[in-house]
Parts: structure tokens; sequence; C-alpha cells
């Protein structure tokens, strides 16, 4: 199919087209950069118990901006750009820790937990010499303060101008799918990040995409953790920003695999050591799988056991870093904490049913390298973007193109 | 610790990577003792103290299963790594031998393509009797919190 698009001029067939050159356009970049990381939308920094106790600190990302998280002395998260106001450098260079202020290593300019501009080193010079004149007003030129929300020991921030409140941005379906994994309060298990030979973009809509994951991960099917047979949905809210796809533990019925012959279903497969499958219902709704994810770049992750947040951070046009930082619960016994660390094998890079998620992104950023005018079609659960209880659907994926669209104002 | 377990120890190194970098993953299960564990894991988590891995395997069925679905179930594009491997310090301990290598792994895509993937530590506890030397337990310790793309092959 050849398109008659010109760039940056969204098809006329709507969001089951999806044009090539939206991942390989440099100009389009810097735009998302400014309209959506930048602008009205929520994005995920960290999860509340990264910040255990008053002056304590993470670096994010809010896009490829780099951005200070903190919590003061008096235990109010702030959030606010990693940037001295003098020169621009890089305020915080390490990715955690205890701090009661800032300082910038460059010139020693000084900020509070707040990202207030405390201090200028010689702002009156030295012996009545140098410095700065009285008028001069560096705070002017602070790093820009995040307007930040915590909903459930999640911690997001914007830089909007005119965002929504989180819940409004959210709607209350995602609200509540997000309660029902965050429980209890946090205990971090570790993480790791996978630096992804793709633009952004295609690992959300990878995430968003509930009709490839029985697909493309073989290992899912052939022990029937999820397919797409099992009974389950999709729930994609108002603004497509969020959806939650998700399956019930228990199979119902996966004759349909088996009778097309797909390579997905390999008889005689068995594990040696099964126990790796072991679960329990922790949440007590016989869902086994919840995969929710917010646009622009946050994945909330529950499989089986295994909890996890992850962020996409972008870093140019065809490479991106998915930081995954994995949790269990203060109040996990022993036997929930081995389950969540033996199923972790399931996911992350090196993951039983995740580690070609980072492929398959590259292989689309390859394939369609050559073919910007060139249009990918989503019409799998028809074109629109209403909730549905079927997973052979392309409608959060549609969701993804409805946000973007709004933001980029395409 | 003796020359006969320092060269014990070096010899299962070196049979342990030419194994991974020769394709011969089906022999990797059995460098393990039947209860071996197997851990990779990142140095900034072992600093902060969690236990989370990348691949976490507490017995030889399991790291059997990692090479079974390696071949038959995921999707991943053709590639192989090159080990090289430091001079291990080695202590005895109450019969068994601890063992610190490091390792840098080189990846090379069917493209040709060659990147340095990983580099880091082994910390291995190594049991050796009559019949040979196995790890009851190694830990792969990443020098980076990043990975390329995947980790599929074993380090």
């Amino acid at each position: 199919m050849t398109a008659h698009t010109s760039p940056h001029q969204w098809p006329a067939e709507g969001l089951s087209r999806v044009p090539y050159w939206i991942y390989s356009d440099p100009d389009l970049y810097a735009l998302e950069q400014e309209r959506i990381f930048r602008g009205n939308t929520w994005n995920f920094l960290c999860l509340e118990a990264e910040l255990p106790q008053p002056n304590t600190f993470r670096t994010s990302n809010l896009g490829d901006m780099s951005v200070v998280v903190t919590r003061d002395a008096n235990g109010a998260i702030h959030a606010f750009e990693n940037r001295c106001a003098h020169r621009g450098a890089l305020l915080c260079l390490v990715p955690r820790g205890e701090r009661k202020e800032f300082a910038c290593v460059y010139h020693n300019w000084t900020y509070d937990l707040a990202g207030n501009l405390t201090g200028v080193a010689f702002r009156r010079g030295i012996g009545g010499k140098g410095g700065m004149s009285p008028e001069a007003k560096p705070e002017r030129h602070a790093p820009r303060k995040l307007r930040v929300e915590v909903l459930a020991g999640l911690v997001f921030g914007t830089l909007g101008t005119d965002p929504p409140s989180l819940e409004t941005y959210l709607g209350p379906e995602i609200v509540s799918g997000i309660r029902r994994v965050m429980r209890a309060p946090v205990r971090l298990l570790g993480g790791y990040s996978q630096s992804l030979p793709s633009n952004w973009k295609l690992y959300m809509e990878n995430t968003k995409d509930s009709y490839h994951a029985s697909l493309l991960h073989m290992f899912f099917t052939t022990f029937r953790l999820n397919r797409l047979s099992q009974k389950g949905g999709l729930v994609v809210n108002h603004n497509g920003a969020g959806h939650i796809s998700y399956s019930m533990a228990a199979d119902v019925a996966g004759s349909e695999y088996e009778q097309a012959k797909m390579r997905s279903a390999q008889d005689g497969y068995s594990l040696d050591a099964p126990e790796l499958l072991q679960s329990v219902d922790e949440f007590g709704d016989g869902i086994g799988l919840q995969i929710l994810a917010i646009f622009p770049g946050f994945v909330l992750q529950q499989i089986r056991n295994s909890l996890a947040v992850r962020r996409i951070v972008p870093q140019g046009l065809e490479r991106s870093e998915l930081v995954w930082t994995c949790f269990g619960f203060t109040g996990d016994d022993d036997r929930l904490n081995e389950l969540r660390l033996r199923q972790a094998n399931l996911i992350g890079p090196a993951g039983f049913i995740s580690m070609e998620d980072g492929a398959a992104t590259g292989f689309v950023q390859r394939g369609s390298r050559g073919a910007p005018r060139e249009l990918s079609v989503l019409e799998m659960g028809g074109q629109g973007t209403s909730s549905e209880e079927s997973r052979v659907s392309e409608a959060a994926v549609r969701g993804f193109w409805k946000a973007y669209r709004e933001q980029m104002r395409m | 610790m003796n020359i006969e377990q320092k060269l014990a120890v070096e010899d299962l190194n070196t049979r342990y990577a030419e194994a991974i970098d020769e394709d011969r993953l089906e022999a990797w299960p059995d460098f393990f003792s039947s209860d071996g564990r197997y851990l990779v894991t990142t140095a900034e988590n072992v600093a902060q103290g969690l236990p989370l891995g990348i691949i976490s395997a507490t017995s030889r069925a399991m790291l059997r299963d990692r090479i079974k679905a390696l071949r038959q179930a995921n999707v991943y594009e053709a590639q192989r790594y090159r080990h090289v491997l430091g001079t291990p310090r080695i202590e005895a301990v109450n019969g068994t031998l601890r063992a610190r290598t490091s390792f840098m792994v080189a990846r090379i895509m069917h493209t040709g393509e060659t990147t340095l993937f990983a580099t880091g530590c082994y910390e291995d506890r190594i049991i050796l009797d009559g019949t040979g030397a196995q790890f009851a337990e190694k830990t792969v310790i990443l020098d980076s919190r990043v990975i390329d793309t995947l980790l599929a092959i074993p380090l």
C-alpha cells in the first residue's frame, strides 16, 4: 500500500494507520520532547519507596531530560530539572542517595531539596571586587519545577502548563487498576535497564499490543500462562493514554492454537523445574496477568507474583532505555518473596516471556527504515479505542496514537 | 589452596567459557552440581543489598529449562559470545573453593556486528571431588546495569 501523506500529516484512515516516518523523522523527536514529555502529560518518575526517608533523592527523566526527585526534611516530595541555573550543568551526578542540599560541581551554586537556588558562590565578589551586580536575578533561571502527584506509591510529574489532575488524566478504571496492584507498602527487590534498539514509541506500542503477547512470546503460550483464549479483557481509557490488558490465571479453552498449528503451540514441551510457574493468588481475584501502561512512557506489570514498574527513556531517534524496577511488599513472607524472585526469570532482558520485546521493536525500526511513506495497519478489533473482552485487538495501540496526536496537535 | 586446586578451577573456567562460546549450551548445566545456583545480577543491586536477578536458577534442572527455552521457544537473532577470562583469585574455605574471576564478553551478531556486551566478575563456589570440579554456586555480577537488547545466551 502506498500512502500519499506529507510529513507530519496523519493518514486519512485515522487511528488504524500509522505512518512509518513517525519512527524515523529527526524533527519529530525534538517536538515530542517538548509537546509530550515536557507538555501536559503525566510521567512516572519513581516509586515512593525509592525515597525511603527525609533528605533522600533519586534521579529520573522527563523524556530525555534529567530530573531530580527528592523527599525534603518534612517528607514532602519534589521534582525539578537536573540543571544548574548558571551554566546548565547537571546538579546531581548520582542516581540516588541522601542529601540536604545540592551543589553544582562546576561553580558551587547551591539548591535546596525543592530545587530553589539558595546560594551563588562569591555572589558579592571577594574583597569588594568581582561578583554580581546587586540587581542580578539568577533565581529567574533556576531549574524548572515539576508538578508532582503521588498515587498509591507511584510518583508522577509534569511540566505542563495546563495539565489535568493525575486522576482525571488516568480515568477511574486505570486508577483502580493501579490501586489493585499497589496494595501495600513497597519493598524494593532490585532493578536493571534494557537498552532498546528502537524509537521509544515502538516499545510503548508493544506494551499496549495485547494481540502479540501469545504469538511472539512462545514461552508464554506453551505453558498456558497467557493465551488469547484465556478469559480476560482490554480496558482503554477515555483519552487513549491509559490501558489495562488482563487475563485470568486459569486456562478456559485453548484449542484454537493447536488447530491453527501455530509455532507457539508446541506439544511435548515440559519444564524440568515446573516450580518456575508456581504462584499464589495474592490479589484474591484470579487475575494472573495485568499489564497497565500510561502514555507516554510507563508500565505497571503484574505477571503472576512478579511485579515491576518500567519506564522508557528516549535516547535519540533509534535508541531507548527501558528502566525496570521490581518490587514486592514489606509484609511479604519468605515464600512470597521467593516466588517473586523466581518468577523474575520471566521478565527483563533475559526473561522467558519478555526478552523478545527488545528485539521485536528493533525489527520494526530496521524493517520500516526505508519506507517512511508507507503505513502500518492496525485493524485488529476494528478501528476504535473502546474497551473490549477480546485481547485479539489493537484498540490500546490505537489509544496510544489517539493520545499522541492530541499532545502533538497532529 | 594448592596448585592442583588452582589448576582444577582454571580448567573448569576455561571449559565453561568454551562450551558457551562454541554453542554447546546443552553441556552448560552439567558444569553445575544438581542443586547448583546460578545468578546473573548487577553490581548496583549487589551494592544496595537487593536480591533481584536478571537470571536466577536454584537447580541444574532450571538451567536445563533455560537452554530448552532458548532452543525451542525464545525468539532472538543468531548471535554468539567470546569470553575472555582473567586469572581467578582462589580461596579454600572448609572444603569448598571460592573463586573470583573477571570476565569480558564480546557479542558477535549474525550481521557481523561485534560489541563489548558484558563485563564483570564471577563469584563462584566450587566443589572439587574425585570426579572433577563443579559450580555449587555461580554469581555473575555485571559491572553495568544496562543490557543491550536482550540476554539470551548465558554468561
